[in-house]
């Protein structure tokens, strides 16, 4: 019990050494965050001096993360520098999209991952094995905005099966709909993912296979099915572990795909937050998804803990 | 090169990998009849044929011409900020590990830290404010590409220092930053040469990522990542401007992922 407090305990100075570097990074910036504004011939130097006073920029750096941090944890998290809205509500209005995203890429590369990962580890060294791992290798090797051009290009240019990007179409917007927009950038993602994964499981699951008790198992005639499933089952823990983790930075590393897809998302509005240099909602973003890290990486932790009798010891 | 002889084949499969791809990016000029940027307006947009094996882009430029070109920013950029980032990460791991106490859990919440915060966005917010050049470039990528090596270099050197030659070392009087040196880092070697040769790939991803978005490396030069960044509107009339620059991050990084892979595990 105490050890566990103490492991909670731990993610706080995490999060705050992240607030203070994602504070530095936008405030240490030559001009600082309203450097943007300096190129604009509209804006005089007194309209700068009262949008700096406004947003409280005149005060000392440390007086003005305190204020931000404090803001940041009960939920004020400014007002969006581009169309003046509050970031919370920015943000929670993509969070939906992202999410639905994230989920249907989760389930895809999950699919992918448990038959490929586990007959890869089985059968070590076959040229199954090898044909999975060079796939895997290929797939980590993908620069996913150019795979995302190339999918638009074959199957929505070329071939007219799919929508080529957006969450829905214009007039219609039923599930079939709305499943059509999800197939692009799913794949995308989850095909990432699944290739990293597969290589965790692989080995997770190669590493489980060597162990003594596998060995033990086959002794006592047990059939080989069952020794799999055994053996599976030992390497699910550390493998839920990675995907748990892989979880929270899907949600940001869906950057890149839902940029190439239009696709409404948290990744749309942190590019276009970073083409406008919208600093309020680009330092919620970073917050936010490192928050989300630490957190789910606690959660692992934790559930390691409960579910493995070998780490609790 | 230390380790078994799958190790090193490994290794030189990949130092011939890396080395083709060398040359051809330092031989380019001589490759290619059409010097980088020249434009010949009279054959904008023109499809890959027997006179321009990649097409023209929407300057008249050769494509082929400009994949060979920007070969020398995109693997100068994936090789050197693998360098760097390796090499901070091996002296921020084997200091920790080695010293421990304090400046161990110093250096160790500033691993964690940054390996919180997503990879991308970081990389793409510090490149947007702070506009780098090229070798500005190099240094960003590699200041989010160092934690996964601290971390392996810092657990090995803590199994390391518990071994008696580290102890025999010790004992016969070497100082500690001897023990480091001829000891500690010697030993670890292996452990970066794969991390360096896995973050190859990574940086090079990385940069094109950078320039897709239009914050990494700036037209005129022309890297893979911002021809596919200028490509990206015509995707559809002109489908070649954006094909081959991919292909060829694609090509090189899958080289030497699979040369990281082997050395990995050796088959």
């Amino acid at each position: 019990m105490t050890a566990t407090l103490r492991r909670i305990l731990q993610a706080v100075p995490l999060l705050l050494l992240i607030s203070i570097l994602v504070f530095a990074l936008i405030h240490l910036a030559p001009g600082g965050p309203l450097a943007i504004y300096l190129e604009n011939p509209n804006v005089t130097p007194a309209d700068l001096e009262r949008l700096r006073r406004s947003l409280g920029l005149d005060r000392p750096l440390p007086v003005q993360y305190l204020s931000w941090l404090a803001g940041f944890v009960t939920g004020d998290w400014g007002f969006s520098f581009s169309d003046g809205r509050p970031v919370m509500t920015r943000i929670l209005e993509r969070l939906p999209a992202t999410l639905e995203l994230v989920t249907a890429s989760l389930v895809v590369a999950l699919l992918i991952t448990l038959p490929t990962g586990v007959i890869a580890a089985v059968r070590r060294r076959s040229a199954v094995d090898r044909a999975i791992v060079t796939l895997t290798v290929a797939g980590i090797s993908l620069p996913a905005f150019w795979f995302g051009l190339l999918l638009q290009l074959v199957f929505a240019v070329w071939l007219g099966w799919l929508p080529s990007s957006g969450r829905t179409s214009l007039l219609s917007s039923g599930f079939g709909d709305r499943l059509q927009h999800l197939v692009l950038p799913a794949t995308v993602l989850a095909l990432l993912h699944a290739a990293a994964w597969t290589r965790y499981l692989r080995s997770a699951m190669g590493q489980v296979l060597s162990q003594r008790f596998v060995l033990a198992a086959r002794g006592r005639g047990l059939p080989e099915r069952r020794v799999r499933y055994h053996a599976l089952r030992n390497a699910l823990l550390p493998f839920a572990t990675v995907v748990l983790l892989d979880a929270a930075i899907m949600v940001s590393g869906a950057v890149v795909t839902e940029s190439v897809f239009a696709w409404p998302g948290l990744g749309g509005l942190f590019t276009e937050a970073l083409a406008r240099r919208d600093y309020t909602v680009l330092m919620a973003f970073l917050m936010l998804s490192s928050t989300a890290v630490v957190v789910l990486n606690l959660v692992a932790d934790l559930s390691y803990r409960l579910l493995d009798p070998r780490v609790r010891s | 090169m230390s380790g078994a002889p799958a190790d090193r084949a490994a290794f030189r499969r990949m130092a011939v990998v890396v080395g083709a791809c060398l040359v051809i990016a330092l031989i380019a000029p001589l490759l290619s009849p059409y010097a980088v940027d020249a434009s010949d307006l009279t054959l904008r947009r023109q499809a890959p044929s027997a006179t321009h094996w990649f097409g023209t882009d929407d300057l008249g430029r050769d494509v082929l011409t400009r994949v060979l070109h920007g070969a020398r920013v995109s693997l100068a950029i994936g090789l050197l900020a693998a360098l760097l980032s390796s090499a901070l990460g091996a002296a921020v791991g084997a200091v920790a590990g080695f010293a421990g106490g304090r400046i161990d859990a110093a250096l160790m919440r500033l691993t964690d830290t940054v390996l919180a915060v997503p990879r991308l966005p970081l990389l793409m917010i510090l490149a947007a404010i702070l506009q780098p050049s090229i070798p500005l470039l190099i240094v960003l990528v590699a200041a989010v590409g160092w934690m996964e090596t601290a971390r392996v270099v810092r657990a090995e050197t803590l199994s390391l220092v518990t071994r008696g030659f580290v102890e025999a070392a010790s004992a016969l009087g070497l100082s500690r930053p001897g023990i480091l040196r001829r000891h500690l880092l010697p030993n670890v070697m292996h452990l970066v040469v794969v991390s360096a040769t896995l973050a190859v790939g990574r940086s090079m991803l990385m940069e094109s990522a950078l320039s897709f978005f239009g914050v990494g490396v700036q037209p005129p030069a022309a890297s893979w990542g911002n021809m596919l960044y200028q490509a990206q509107g015509s995707m559809t009339s002109e489908p070649w401007l954006a094909l081959f620059p991919g292909l060829a991050i694609f090509v090189t990084a899958l080289a030497v992922n699979l040369a990281g892979d082997r050395l990995t595990e050796p088959a």
